[in-house]
C-alpha cells in the first residue's frame, strides 16, 4: 500500500498549493506542408493540424480525470511559419493567411494557443523572414489564438542588430492595433535569444527543424508547493532550504514526466521533454516572487532577490533532472510580471524596478515577461531593453526573452488588466535616455569569446 | 490497474459503506482501507483495482466526487501511478 502520509501531502499539493501541469504542448511539423502556391500551402497545413492534434484535448481532459490532476493549458507548436513563408514568390506573400489557417485549425482542434508564426533571424534575414515579421501586428491583431516569436541573436551568431530595431517598431504597432483589446497583440510576442527547439510555453513556442515529425513536450508547474515547503524552514541554513527546493521539485516533475509520457503514449507520438519550470499565475499562492520573500527577502526586488532566485532556479533543476528522462525547453524559473501576484505587488511598492528585473533575468529563465511599460515609449529604447536583454542571453549562454507591452494611451502607474491567467501588470517606469544613435546604427554585433570568460 | 480513493471531512455515520456501495456498483475490488479520525476529522485511504471496472474511469470519479459533495466531504480517486512518481525513486 502506498504510504497514506505520500497520498494526502500530493492532493495537499493541488488543492491547496495549486499544483498543476501548465501545458501540455502538441509539436507539430509543417515541412511537409511547403508549398509554391500560398492556398494550397495553408490547406495542407489545416490538414496536417487537425489531423495530427484530432485527439490532443480529449487525452489530455482524459488525464487529468485520471491523475486527478489539473492540466491547465492544451496547445500546438508548429514549424518556424517563416520557413513556409520562404517558398511562396515574393509577389504572392501575403503571410497572414498563414495565421488566418492556423487560428483555424486551433479553433477546430481545441486548443486556446497556437504558436510558431515565428522567424529565426539572428544571423539575417532569409527569404520570408522580413514578410513575415512584417505581418506580425496585423496577424496577431487578426487571430485569437496565434503567438509569435523571432530569434534575434544567439551566443553563436551575435545579435542581429537589424532585426532588433525592426521588433522595437513591430512590438509599438501591435499593441497599437490591439490598443482596443488591452494591448493584447505585444503579449503574443516574443523576441527571443538563443530561443530553443522543445519549448512548449506560449508566447514562444515553436516547433524546431531538428524535432521530430510530431512530439508530445511538458511544462510543470508549481510556485505554491515550493513556497509552502520553503515556509516550513524558518530559520535554518540556506543549504537545507536548497535542499527542500530540490526535493520538492523531483516531485513535480515526476508529475509532469508520468503525465507527459502517457499523453504521448495514448497519442502515440514520441514523448519529447519536460521543461522544468516554476510558472507562477495570478492566483494566491502560485507566485514565484512570494518563494524569494518566504527565502527571507522582505519584498521582491530587493537586494538579494538575484542571489535567492540563482539559488532557486539551480535547486530547481538539480531537483527536477533526476525526475525526468529528457529535459528541455527553457528550464528554469519564470517572472513574468502580470502573471505573478507576488511581483505585481513588489512594482506597485516600488521595491521592483525594471532594472533589478533585468538583473535577475541573468540567473534564472527566461527573460523580462510580461512587462508593461508607458503606452508613449519609444520604439528605440524597446529595441534597446530587447538588445540588453539579448547580451545577458549571448554572453551567458543561455536562453532570454523580450515580451514587453507598450500601454497605449497610459502612464507610469497605471495598470493594464488581461485578464485570466495574463493577470494585469502596472505600468512601469522606464529609463528615458534615449539609445536611438545606437539602435539605428543596424548591423550584427558580433558573437563572443567563448574562453577568457571573466 | 490500481487506483486510489480519498475522503477527508467532518465524520459521519455511512462514509464507508457509501463509498465502497459505489465501489461495487462500478465492479472496483476494494483491496486496503487506511482510515485514522484526527478529533473529528476523518482521513480514509482505500486502493481499489480497478481493471474490471464496468464503468468508464471518468464517471466513476465523477459519481463519487459527487457523493463527496452531498455528504459534504472531499473525495478524490487517482490513479495509483501519479503517487508511486511522485513519491518513489
Amino acid at each position: 500500500m502506498i504510504n497514506s502520509n505520500d497520498i494526502l501531502e500530493t492532493i495537499k499539493m493541488i488543492q491547496d498549493e495549486n499544483l498543476d501541469i501548465r501545458t501540455i504542448t502538441m509539436g507539430i511539423s509543417l515541412l511537409d506542408c511547403i508549398d509554391s502556391d500560398i492556398d494550397a500551402s495553408c490547406r495542407k497545413i489545416y490538414d496536417k493540424i487537425t489531423k495530427a492534434a484530432e485527439n490532443h484535448v480529449k487525452v489530455g481532459v482524459e488525464l487529468e480525470k485520471r491523475y486527478g490532476i489539473p492540466i491547465i493549458n492544451k496547445r500546438i507548436s508548429v514549424t518556424p511559419i517563416s520557413i513556409a513563408a520562404a517558398a511562396v514568390p515574393r509577389s504572392q506573400c501575403e503571410p497572414v493567411k498563414f495565421a488566418m489557417v492556423l487560428d483555424k485549425a486551433a479553433e477546430e482542434t481545441g486548443v486556446n494557443y497556437i504558436g510558431g508564426y515565428s522567424a529565426l533571424v539572428h544571423k539575417g534575414f532569409s527569404a520570408g523572414d522580413l514578410e513575415l515579421i512584417k505581418s506580425i501586428p496585423s496577424a496577431l491583431s487578426s487571430t485569437e489564438r496565434v503567438c509569435s516569436s523571432v530569434n534575434i541573436g544567439s551566443t553563436h551568431a551575435g545579435i542581429n542588430m537589424d532585426a532588433v530595431g525592426l521588433m522595437g517598431k513591430i512590438i509599438l504597432e501591435a499593441a497599437e492595433k490591439t490598443a482596443d483589446d488591452s494591448c493584447f497583440g505585444a503579449a503574443k510576442i516574443v523576441v527571443f535569444c538563443n530561443a530553443v527547439e522543445d519549448n512548449p510555453f506560449m508566447a514562444g513556442a515553436f516547433h524546431g527543424q531538428g524535432e521530430p515529425d510530431v512530439v508530445i513536450n511538458v511544462g510543470v508547474s508549481g510556485p505554491g508547493v515550493v513556497r509552502a515547503a520553503v515556509a516550513k524552514m524558518q530559520g535554518m541554513r540556506i543549504d537545507e532550504v536548497a535542499e527542500q527546493i530540490k526535493r520538492t521539485a523531483f516531485k513535480i516533475t515526476r508529475m509532469g514526466q508520468l503525465v507527459g509520457s502517457e499523453a504521448a503514449r495514448s497519442l502515440g507520438v514520441p514523448f519529447g521533454i519536460v521543461d522544468l519550470s516554476l510558472a507562477p499565475t495570478p492566483a494566491v499562492g502560485d507566485s514565484v516572487a512570494h518563494i524569494l520573500e518566504e527565502i527571507g527577502l522582505e519584498k521582491c526586488g530587493a537586494y538579494g532577490t538575484t542571489a535567492a532566485l540563482a539559488l532557486l532556479n539551480d535547486a530547481v533543476k538539480k531537483g527536477g533532472v533526476m525526475a525526468s528522462s529528457h529535459v528541455g525547453g527553457l528550464s528554469g524559473a519564470f517572472i513574468p510580471v502580470s502573471e505573478d501576484a507576488g511581483m505585481i505587488d513588489a512594482v506597485r511598492t516600488g521595491a521592483l524596478s525594471l532594472e533589478k528585473l533585468e538583473a535577475m533575468t541573468a540567473v534564472c529563465s527566461v527573460g523580462l515577461d510580461m512587462v508593461v511599460v508607458p503606452g508613449d515609449t519609444p520604439s528605440e529604447i524597446i529595441s534597446a531593453i530587447i538588445a540588453d536583454e539579448a547580451a545577458i542571453g549571448m554572453v551567458n549562454n543561455k536562453t532570454t526573452a523580450v515580451r514587453i507591452i507598450p500601454a497605449i494611451g497610459m502612464k507610469e502607474g497605471q495598470t493594464l488588466d488581461f485578464g485570466g491567467l495574463f493577470g494585469s501588470g502596472p505600468v512601469m517606469s522606464v529609463n528615458k535616455f534615449s539609445p536611438s544613435a545606437f539602435i539605428n546604427r543596424g548591423g550584427r554585433i558580433p558573437a563572443p569569446l567563448q574562453s577568457l570568460r571573466n | 490497474m490500481r487506483a486510489v480513493i480519498t475522503v477527508v471531512g467532518k465524520d459521519t455515520v455511512g462514509i464507508l459503506a457509501k463509498v465502497t456501495g459505489i465501489c461495487a456498483e462500478s465492479n472496483a475490488n476494494v483491496m486496503d482501507v487506511t482510515q485514522t479520525i484526527m478529533q473529528d476529522l476523518f482521513a480514509m485511504t482505500m486502493l481499489i483495482d480497478i481493471s474490471a471496472l464496468k464503468t468508464d474511469f471518468g464517471y466513476f470519479s465523477d459519481t463519487l466526487k459527487s457523493l463527496g459533495n452531498d455528504m459534504n466531504l472531499q473525495i478524490h480517486v487517482m490513479h495509483e501511478d501519479i503517487f508511486n512518481s511522485m513519491h518513489k525513486i
